[in-house]
């Protein structure tokens, strides 16, 4: 696939040798996002409420949430396209509520951003969108082009330079748009639900670009999703946002794998089948007669054999009727689902001493 | 036919009259109505530059203006036109008060096809770190040429329709030429030949423009 092949373009800011260098990038303090009702007699709607967020320089982070969570607004915040009704928003240092319109522009012209419709220019060629944030930025032709180049080639679509973005397929526009962001070499790159109009073949490829300018290019990256596949395709960390507040932040591995909050705990079953679903319970207490138990796969070493061995103790018989496990920043994370049968009390018993050695393990309700 | 022939300089001379009116009124509206039209979309609440007491004031002398007849329109402002450009008869005074007409209605069309364009591009353009003015002429008016160019040859259509009535205040041109030296006389071939050369005139613009609309849209 070309965009793996490109040839990698100078970092923009590169931390030498540390990809994560541990600063902050970009801090939101108490953030409030409050929008007047529409028309007189509107209904003022929080779209944010009391932000707190920390996003250190060279990380992916991702924002997951259902639609209508505040994701968007709070992307637009980071660029000033928004200013909080309260609280701060910190880019790089700048306090972007106190630098006024004019001094916003400045910041965000260090500051890519990516959208799910692409919003391509349709009156300028492919080479033209890629040149637009150069030509605000004030930069000669000659380096323009230079850049435009180099930047299609980085997203493997220097032959389609001259073509206009009704001409590409939904990836290859994406791929404008992503080298648009870029343009200005920017230390930040915002992404708003950047693969969410793609299909999944493409989305990968997206999202293998989106990694590489994170790792070759250094940039830190802010993405959006209400698709947690993506956050486990790419981030490093993740917060959880829910009805405009942010419910969980951690690494994505810590957030999914110990979902403390129901919100958190709903994305891990949407791409792991790591519970049964009620009609799925419905089904397994048809044909299982024992208790039905579902334990927790973390990533914990002798896990299987610990689980084995007080099953044995016990006398209690376990047969495994459902579970999911998968991986999640290289580490294993899911559930297993046991019939368990033995004379009376043993299973009790068991799922004790299982508990008190630190497993985590949910009664199946009948 | 012989009358016609006879009349043939004054013919010559109506073409001219029509073509110096129209193409100024064009011109000159065309340019005023962009800019009208430019002020309303931007200051439209929620646009780029929006301002509420600017928008209304603008929108509501757009709208006053638009629907009065040209014929009264030219009657109405005898006034202003005798402070700015010292008479009100005349090729000049037409084209005048025609090219004033023809900014208002230029610039709805222009607001109206501002307001097609995708949100979405300007968002983009907007996150690229451009200031507005730059944002409506770098990419505003290219993403809707197309329709704007449309826009603009159906109002060269109305224009050239309008400046028929030129001959009521003395500005010549070939609808004046048909009714005092065709109808009045009833001498019907100098009226079906100044019709004929309406069409053609009006033919070969609304040619341009689809020519010039198909370019900015790539079709």
């Amino acid at each position: 696939m070309s965009t793996e092949t490109g040839p990698a373009i100078e970092p923009a800011q590169m931390p030498d040798g540390v990809r994560v260098s541990g600063d902050v990038h970009v801090r939101l303090e108490h953030v409030d996002k409050i929008f007047p009702g529409r028309g007189r007699r509107g209904v003022p709607q929080a779209a944010l409420k009391d932000v707190d967020l920390e996003i250190r320089r060279g990380e992916v982070f991702g924002i997951i949430g259902y639609s209508g969570a505040g994701k968007s607004t709070l992307l637009r915040l980071i660029n000033g396209l928004e200013v909080p009704s309260s609280g701060q928003v910190l880019v790089g240092g700048h306090e972007l509520t106190a630098l006024g319109e004019r001094g916003r522009r400045e910041v965000r012209r260090d500051i890519g951003m990516v959208f799910q419709q692409f919003n391509l220019f349709r009156s300028r060629t492919v080479a033209g969108n890629v040149a637009y944030p150069l030509k605000v930025a004030g930069l000669g032709r000659d380096e323009r082009e230079r850049r435009v180049a180099r930047l299609l080639d980085f997203v493997g679509l220097l032959d389609r330079a001259h073509d206009h973005p009704e001409q590409l397929s939904g990836g290859q526009k994406q791929r404008v748009g992503i080298a648009r962001a870029l343009a200005t070499e920017p230390s930040l790159l915002l992404a708003d639900e950047a693969t969410s109009a793609l299909d999944p073949e493409t989305t990968g490829e997206v999202l293998g670009l989106l990694r590489r300018v994170n790792r070759d290019l250094g940039v830190t990256i802010v993405l959006i999703t209400h698709e947690l596949d993506v956050i486990r395709a790419v981030a490093d960390r993740v917060a959880v946002l829910d009805a405009g507040r942010v419910v969980e932040t951690g690494s994505v591995y810590d957030v999914f794998a110990r979902p403390q909050t129901e919100a958190a705990a709903r994305f891990i079953g949407t791409t792991l089948r790591d519970r049964p679903s009620p009609a799925t319970l419905a089904r397994l207490r048809a044909t299982h007669s024992g208790r039905l138990v579902t334990v927790r796969v973390r990533d914990q070493a002798g896990f299987q054999t610990r689980l084995a061995r007080t099953f044995l103790d016990h006398q209690v018989a376990a047969e495994i009727v459902f579970g999911g496990i998968s991986e999640l920043q290289d580490r294993p994370v899911g559930g297993l689902t046991f019939e368990l049968t033995g004379p009376d009390g043993a299973v009790d018993t068991a799922l004790a001493a299982l508990r008190a050695d630190g497993v985590d393990l949910i009664e199946e309700p009948e | 036919m012989h009358e016609f022939l006879t009349n043939l300089p004054v013919y010559r001379e109506a073409i001219r009259q029509t073509f110096y009116i129209v193409l100024i009124s064009v011109s000159v509206g065309g340019l005023l109505g962009l800019g009208l039209g430019l002020v309303l979309y931007a200051t439209r609440p929620g646009s780029l530059l929006a301002n509420r007491p600017v928008f209304v004031l603008v929108n509501v002398l757009v709208n006053v203006v638009r629907p009065i007849p040209f014929v009264i329109f030219l009657t109405a402002i005898q006034p202003i036109m005798l402070h700015t450009i010292g008479t009100t008869i005349g090729t000049n005074a037409v084209t005048f008060a025609l090219s004033l007409s023809a900014a208002f209605a230029v610039g709805r069309i222009v607001e109206q096809n501002l307001l097609t364009v995708d949100p979405g591009v300007i968002e983009a353009a907007r996150a690229a770190g451009a200031r507005p003015i730059s944002i409506l002429v770098t990419v505003l008016i290219p993403e809707a040429l197309g329709p704007i160019i449309l826009g603009y040859t159906f109002i060269f259509v109305a224009v050239v329709d309008m400046s028929a009535q030129a001959g009521l205040f003395g500005g010549g041109g070939l609808g004046d030429f048909a009714i005092t030296y065709g109808s009045q006389r009833y001498n019907w071939p100098i009226v079906y030949i100044s019709v004929a050369t309406i069409v053609v005139i009006v033919q070969a613009g609304q040619f341009l423009g689809n020519w010039l609309a198909r370019r900015a849209l790539r079709r």
